[in-house]
């Protein structure tokens, strides 16, 4: 479908503007989605692209400007009427019920369900036709994130859509798994769909889209055919200024600094995975990056190097001494930090503020307290070194964390912990959902971390990431690490292979 | 002691008239869990339906009008609780034990005038053939409407939770809100109406504890019975069938014990007295054992506060 100007205009947007308090999400945004194109909606966080969207989904009603939908005007007052007309809509996150089965999932997304069996049975149909094999009794809360994905596409196909809205898909998808969606959208789109899709993976644009449209800071800033530019040049259509690349520094290892030996380990968590007889080595100013899909036993690792779960004394060393059944606080007295995935809630104390959080988990390492005591006033600064020296942008350090937008709190996160000058420092999804130069900067600031001899762990989804900072690479598939290779020169195909394990057998079948 | 007099007949049928105050509120409780919300106010509202179910028995001397008007009154200390948490967003936990303690006072209140009276008797079911049978007619087929009701209300939720639609849409709602909000399910409304179905569920369980199971009216008579239909929320793991079991496991210990009373054990009362609680919180400890099978079956979005946002 590369010849869109032959094709009838299925949706025209024209001058939608957006406010909330304090901001314009969306500034006289006005572009055409044609009937079987695959259309980018590209932008860094905060551009609106989201605000965008949910407002053709009917979630959020424009200021002012007109959605015309095959020449008639268009203004879903809620999803349910936006579901109507025939748009529909894969969320990024949060809209899937863990503990009810595939098809009750997929039976509360449609206006009209059938009978519960003959939903199974219409669900098997549709999923095998486009690839995407589901069991429709499974309960959605031992699904991976891949598995999940197909149940929300389902849900949508199942509507006969005009319009599928694909937000930031691929974040949690295997390299083979993200083929396998590509294949299923280019069917769609041969059928006449169109799909808006959101992401910021520019490569991933540039061989599934027809057209793009950049938005910055809530304004259309250019459009564009996607094959036609490097990805070079839309992340700088993004970003609106040239890109810094984290540069590398030449390095000799050290010693081995963190041991793990034959951890075996149940989840904290009833959704969670089990680690089993994980064994990995990280030496002193090494990088090691671990791959895989969210759920495979990422955030039980990090619990186990933090100390949040203990486990058999000899199972984690530093230095060769065995830390395993110290607590979180007794690590960090020996320079073993960590930063967690889950920003708020988990990294964060939501409500408490920059320079409380600060206090949490800097009071060892930088002897905020004495004899029980809090040093509010070391505190502060430590507080706002960390601002300062990570760019953090907040009105000041006595805001609570939960106001900090995602990127800007990730960059506290990270930055609190690498400020400590931490010996061994893991952490799980550094630049998850922050924008491409912020991204750079907190990779550059590991790097440099690593530089003055740290070893560090980065458990990432991205795999762009991993290969432009790891020295090494493994991936955990189903709580088993696969063993550690050299970055350097692995290709997709062989990290895919690492990273599904026996789950690359299972790559659907699409005619 | 004297274990001659031991009589399952009248084992069951107290068991099960001891039982029907806390499986209506626990019933309706469980519904209100199920939506992602935690009242615990339950004691509150069975005080309150219990003295208007009482007040308008003995006014209008129908013990059906007196139901119904129990039911609307523990609807609307149910709707109070769910305008302040579902739209002012107060803490629910804070403004349930709020609800207990306004629902106490303004039973006491209202019900000065009618301490001591007898309310008109509830009439007892008489089924041709099967009330008359040899003990199995008086135990199970000889009770009020009242009995049945309950059982009929826990069969009722279970098919609605289990087959319907608006099961679903109840219980994703209480598993992630957020979602259901996501998919245009209106989270605010859903959950008010379960929180007033829980408050008359509530309200009957309090009228039928001052209209058959005592029958009068005292101050401060249902003596614990919200907290009880609380815990057995969790016995039965949000499970309406274990909430039917839950509520008799409780009203045979409650038999027992006075049972036992009567039968002059060698045990000063009070023990006696305070073993079914006793006894529901070592069932409860043992239920939660495992940890990740208790967090599994409740409702993911419990108690958490939802506000829109987008």
């Amino acid at each position: 479908m590369t010849d869109t100007g032959e094709t009838p205009v299925l949706l025209h947007l024209d001058g939608l503007t957006k406010a909330y308090p304090g901001v314009v999400a969306n500034d006289n945004v006005g572009f055409k989605i044609h009937e079987g194109e695959v259309h980018a909606l590209l932008g860094e966080n905060g551009a609106g692209k989201s605000t965008l969207v949910k407002m053709i989904y009917g979630l959020v009603k424009p200021d002012s400007g007109t959605m015309t939908l095959r020449g008639e005007r268009f203004e879903p007052a809620e999803p349910r009427a936006a579901r109507a007309d025939g748009i529909a809509m894969v969320f990024q996150h949060f809209s899937l019920f863990d503990a009810l089965n595939v098809a009750e999932n997929i039976a509360l997304g449609m206006e009209k369900p059938p009978k519960m069996g003959d939903l199974a049975a219409r669900i098997t149909e549709v999923s095998e036709e486009y690839g995407l094999p589901l069991d429709p009794h499974a309960v959605v809360g031992n699904l991976s994130a891949g598995e999940r994905q197909r149940v929300e596409i389902i849900r949508c196909l199942l509507q006969d859509p005009k319009l599928l809205i694909m937000d930031e898909p691929t974040s949690v998808l295997t390299p083979q798994e993200v083929q396998t969606l590509f294949q299923t959208l280019r069917k769609l789109s041969s059928e006449g769909t169109a799909i808006l899709y959101i992401s910021h993976k520019l490569e991933e644009i540039r061989s599934l889209c027809d057209e793009a449209t950049v938005l910055r800071l809530g304004k259309v800033v250019g459009s564009c055919t996607p094959r036609e530019k490097s990805a070079r040049e839309l992340a700088e259509m993004m970003v609106g200024e040239v890109l810094h690349v984290p540069e590398r520094a030449n390095k000799d290892l050290g010693d081995v600094v963190l041991g793990v030996s034959d951890l075996s380990m149940p989840s904290p968590s009833p959704f969670g995975t089990s680690l089993k007889n994980v064994t990995l080595e990280v030496r002193a100013g090494e990088i090691l990056g671990i791959g895989g899909v969210a759920g495979n036993g990422q955030d039980e690792l990090l619990a186990a190097i933090s100390g949040e779960v203990k486990t058999s004394h000899g199972a984690v060393t530093v230095n060769g001494t065995p830390v395993g059944a110290l607590s979180p606080n007794e690590r960090r007295k020996l320079a073993i930090l960590a930063a967690p995935e889950e920003r708020l809630g988990h990294a964060a104390a939501p409500d408490m503020s920059l320079v409380e959080n600060a206090l949490l988990t800097g009071a060892v390492r930088k002897g905020l307290t004495k004899s029980g005591f809090v040093d509010w006033t070391a505190t502060r600064e430590f507080a706002r070194e960390i601002i300062k020296d990570f760019d953090v942008r907040t009105p000041g350090s006595a805001n609570a964390a939960r106001s900090l937008s995602g990127g800007n709190l990730q960059k506290f996160v990270v930055g609190r912990e690498v400020l400590q000058d931490p010996d061994v420092l893991v952490v799980n999804q550094p630049t998850w959902g922050v924008d491409a130069s912020a991204a750079a900067a907190i990779r550059q600031s590991l790097l440099d971390l690593a530089a003055k001899g740290a070893a560090i762990i980065v458990i990432s989804q991205d795999l762009d990431e991993l290969m432009e900072i790891s020295d090494r690479f493994a991936a955990l598939n189903e709580g088993t690490l696969s063993d550690a290779r050299p970055a350097h020169g692995l290709t997709v195909d062989e990290i895919g292979l690492m990273m599904g394990g026996a789950h690359s057998m299972e790559v659907a079948h699409v005619h | 002691m004297d274990l001659s007099s031991f009589d399952p007949v009248v084992l069951i049928t107290t068991m099960m008239i001891a039982a029907t105050p806390i499986m209506f509120a626990a019933i309706g409780e469980l519904v209100v869990e199920k939506s992602g919300v935690l009242n615990l106010g339950v004691e509150g509202m069975m005080i309150f339906g219990a003295i208007c179910g009482f007040m308008i028995t003995v006014n209008f001397d129908s013990p059906f009008l007196g139901m119904c008007a129990a039911a609307i009154g523990g609807a609307l200390m149910a709707l109070l609780f769910g305008l302040l948490t579902q739209y002012l967003l107060s803490n629910q936990v804070a403004t349930g034990l709020a609800l207990t303690l306004f629902g106490l006072g303004l039973s006491a209140l209202l019900g000065q005038r009618y301490a001591g009276i007898k309310p008109p008797s509830t009439p007892k079911l008489d089924l041709p053939i099967l009330s008359d049978l040899p003990i199995v007619g008086p135990m199970l087929f000889s009770h009020d409407f009242m009995v049945y009701l309950a059982i009929a209300i826990v069969a009722g939720v279970w098919a609605t939770l289990k087959y319907t639609r608006v099961g679903l849409i109840l219980r994703a709602v209480g598993e992630n809100h957020d979602a259901a909000h996501a998919l245009g399910y209106k989270v605010v409304r859903i959950r008010l109406m379960a929180i007033m179905f829980g408050g008359a569920c509530a309200g009957l369980g309090g009228a039928y504890l001052s209209l058959v199971r005592v029958p009068q009216w005292t101050e401060g008579m249902t003596a614990g019975a919200g907290w009880i239909a609380l815990a057995i929320v969790v016995f039965a793991s949000w499970k309406p069938w274990r909430v039917l079991l839950g509520a008799w496991l409780f009203g045979g210990v409650t038999f027992l014990q006075l049972y036992l009373q009567a039968a002059g054990l060698d045990v000063p009362v009070e023990y006696l007295s305070m073993s079914p609680y006793v006894i529901t919180i070592v069932v409860l400890v043992i239920m939660s054992a495992d940890k990740n099978k208790a967090a599994m079956n409740a409702p993911a979005s419990l108690g958490k506060v939802f506000h829109a946002t987008h």
